[in-house]
């Protein structure tokens, strides 16, 4: 460590700038700003990599379980309101353009701009756990949240009924996970206002930003794949 | 560019090329995406409304296959990314392919023992 601290500053007392070129945000194991970004890019995507295997598994018991009760999972999807779902799924992709232009003001140091852009992604986010928390007091009204809550009988075919729970256990469990990451990256969007606001970005130092919409965009894309899943089929 | 402003020593320099500025799209591409985005989800739902029997799910799935890769690409900048990440992207999905692949490869072929 004082190795490499006393020949970097021997390094640059030969130099007529010396330290002053030094981004304050570059951390010293890195070289520059640019291998920084490629390596925070690359371990966020890991972290991206583990995340789909860790919805991939629930989506794989999902096709386990249509596949053995596809009556009562038709059944089941027609209890959701496509209409809500369709709107929520325009606002969160809504929510992704945001924050993608976030990234772009970000890179282009745009203070207020990438600010705004990022308000309103988490205004967005908002909207959409909020129109999901009308859901689910609408079907824990209707008895159909799963256990010993669960009161629903389908009166087309009551044999039907076990089926549309196990349903609802897997729609309750799906839209409960994305619903917490929404209200993670909400946590780390107010976290990154702030950033933004006070200029911590421009064209060399944007990673942050980047990575926070990695993230966000990782969740819309599960959701992308659950509204088709649980609303219309 | 960084790198020609610090003025490293050649010796010192084994690590090139990677301080380019950032690529930066034109704006109306996000919007181009977005629009893309909007008009393959009035798809899913009006392709939902028409009974297709069995590929209702499979067309589902392809549309939202799509609508993914266009943001993986796009959004997550990916197309304009260093070929690791390309790796680190694809080996995700391989490793989701074999899960779901290996999974079904059990539970959908059990009934078979039954004819």
């Amino acid at each position: 460590m004082s190795d490499a601290t006393l020949s970097h500053s021997a390094e640059h007392a030969a130099e007529p700038h010396g330290h002053a070129h030094h981004h304050p945000f570059l951390q010293h194991h890195f070289e520059d700003m640019g291998q920084q970004h490629e390596a925070s890019t690359l371990g966020m995507w890991f972290f991206v990599a583990q995340e789909i295997l860790f919805f991939g598994g629930i989506f794989c018991a999902y096709f386990i379980y249509r596949e053995m009760y596809p009556a009562a999972w038709s059944a089941g999807s027609k209890l959701q309101h496509w209409q809500i779902g369709a709107v929520n799924t325009v606002v969160l992709i809504g929510s992704s353009l945001t924050m993608a232009l976030a990234v772009w003001g970000a890179q282009g140091a745009r203070r207020k701009f990438t600010t705004l852009m990022l308000v309103l992604t988490l205004l967005l986010g908002g909207i959409f756990v909020g129109v999901k928390a009308y859901e689910y007091a609408e079907h824990i009204h209707h008895g159909q949240f799963p256990g010993a809550m669960f009161t629903y009988v389908h009166a087309a075919d009551p044999s039907l009924t076990r089926g549309i729970e196990l349903f609802m256990t897997f729609y309750f469990t799906m839209t409960g996970l994305h619903a917490l990451h929404m209200v993670i990256g909400a946590g780390l969007l107010l976290y990154f206002i702030r950033r933004a606001w006070r200029g911590d970005f421009g064209h060399e130092y944007y990673s942050p930003i980047e990575i926070m919409g990695l993230y966000w965009h990782f969740v819309d894309i599960v959701w992308i794949f659950l509204f088709p899943l649980l609303y219309l089929v | 560019m960084a790198t020609q402003e610090h003025g490293h020593q050649p010796d010192h320099e084994t690590y090139t090329g990677h301080a380019a500025p950032p690529h930066q799209a034109p704006l109306a591409m996000y919007f181009a995406v977005f629009g893309a985005l909007m008009i393959l989800t009035v798809l899913t739902v009006w392709v939902s409304r028409i009974d297709l029997g069995a590929l209702n799910t499979g067309v589902a799935m392809a549309i939202a296959v799509v609508k993914a890769l266009v943001v993986i690409l796009w959004f997550m900048h990916v197309i304009h990314s260093p070929r690791l990440t390309w790796i680190v992207v694809i080996c995700s999905f391989l490793w989701l392919g074999v899960l779901f692949v290996l999974t079904f490869s059990d539970y959908l072929t059990r009934a078979w023992n039954m004819y």
